[in-house]
């Protein structure tokens, strides 16, 4: 994952592309034609970006509830040291486990990888995580469920650090 | 509200959307159906909330940027003020309630380590939050969310 220089004509993408694309039958080709760029530059930039992993994929991002999936608790584990590549592997094969990641614990807070879990009710998320408790062989965990939503939305890279336009 | 054909479709989308000239006829290749058929059904999907953001997923760190999780302690009282002083930072992507000693969780994405710290400085002072303790990922093992709409058969 290497930081490059971005050029003004390769951010101008990313802002673009970080929005909804056009619901059309040639959205990539629309946006070139939106942008005013070649549409050879557009697929090579992006191929090249996911290549190198600044760019995941595009996809279609659900509001889960609405989906269906009312709860979401995020499982934090303790997990030894020596063992913490192996555990986070394991945990983030399961479908059900949508983030993994290793942080560091804190003098108060022992728990070393997090992983984000969602099921259909409270009760469901639960016995995924005693499944994956058992599967990985870590029975140190707690979870964390949300009780209130405040925000949820996609990163907007290269934009002002407050959207409303008022100063800090 | 939603049949069989727009699970299928949705499967496939939070899947991928492939990058190539006349992506939505790729995808309605694999759902096999109809190519207006899929965009309408797409359309509507996002119409009624099933669908947040049809687009592109970058990484932070491949553009350069830095980001955390942040465990905040704040008095009950003034969560709501500092909840909706926190929300108008763009970088402030995810934040929710949490039932423990750390309430409020939130995911804060700035264009270098040093921003991030100074603006978590700045949340600090100006909500009066007892605690804020940034988290930095030290690996990445997953970032996929796909909430399953078809069964297996």
């Amino acid at each position: 994952m290497q930081v490059q220089p971005l050029t003004q004509k390769e951010i101008k993408l990313i802002r673009r592309c970080q929005q909804n694309i056009p619901l059309s039958h040639d959205p990539f080709g629309d946006i070139a034609r939106e942008l005013k760029v070649e549409e050879e530059w557009l697929y090579s930039t992006l191929r090249r970006w996911q290549e190198n992993k600044t760019l995941r994929r595009f996809t279609a991002i659900l509001y889960h509830q609405n989906a269906g999936y009312n709860a979401n608790g995020m499982s934090v584990w303790q997990v030894p040291e020596y063992c913490i590549v192996e555990v986070g592997r394991k945990m983030a094969a399961f479908p059900e486990v949508s983030h993994c990641y290793h942080r560091s614990p804190l003098p108060n807070w022992p728990y070393n990888i997090y992983g984000m879990l969602h099921g259909k009710n409270k009760g469901e998320v639960e016995q995924i995580a005693k499944m994956i408790s058992k599967k990985i062989g870590i029975s140190d965990y707690t979870i964390l469920f949300s009780v209130r939503e405040f925000k949820k939305s996609s990163m907007q890279y290269f934009m002002p650090e407050i959207l409303d336009g008022d100063k800090l | 509200m939603m049949d069989q054909t727009d699970r299928k479709i949705l499967d496939i989308i939070q899947k991928e959307i492939p990058i190539v000239p006349n992506a939505f006829e790729v995808v309605a290749q694999k759902a096999a159906i109809d190519k207006d058929d899929v965009i309408n059904r797409i359309k509507r999907l996002k119409e009624n909330g099933i669908i947040r953001r049809i687009g592109g997923s970058f990484d932070s760190t491949g553009l350069g940027y830095y980001s955390v999780l942040v465990a905040a302690k704040v008095a009950e009282e003034d969560l709501e003020q500092t909840v909706t002083f926190l929300n108008r930072f763009t970088g402030v992507t995810h934040n929710y309630q949490r039932n423990h000693e750390y309430n409020l969780w939130f995911t804060f994405t700035a264009s270098s380590k040093q921003r991030v710290e100074e603006l978590i400085e700045f949340f600090k002072q100006k909500t009066g939050a007892q605690e804020m303790i940034p988290l930095p990922s030290l690996q990445k093992f997953k970032i996929k969310v796909h909430f399953k709409m078809t069964e297996d058969k």
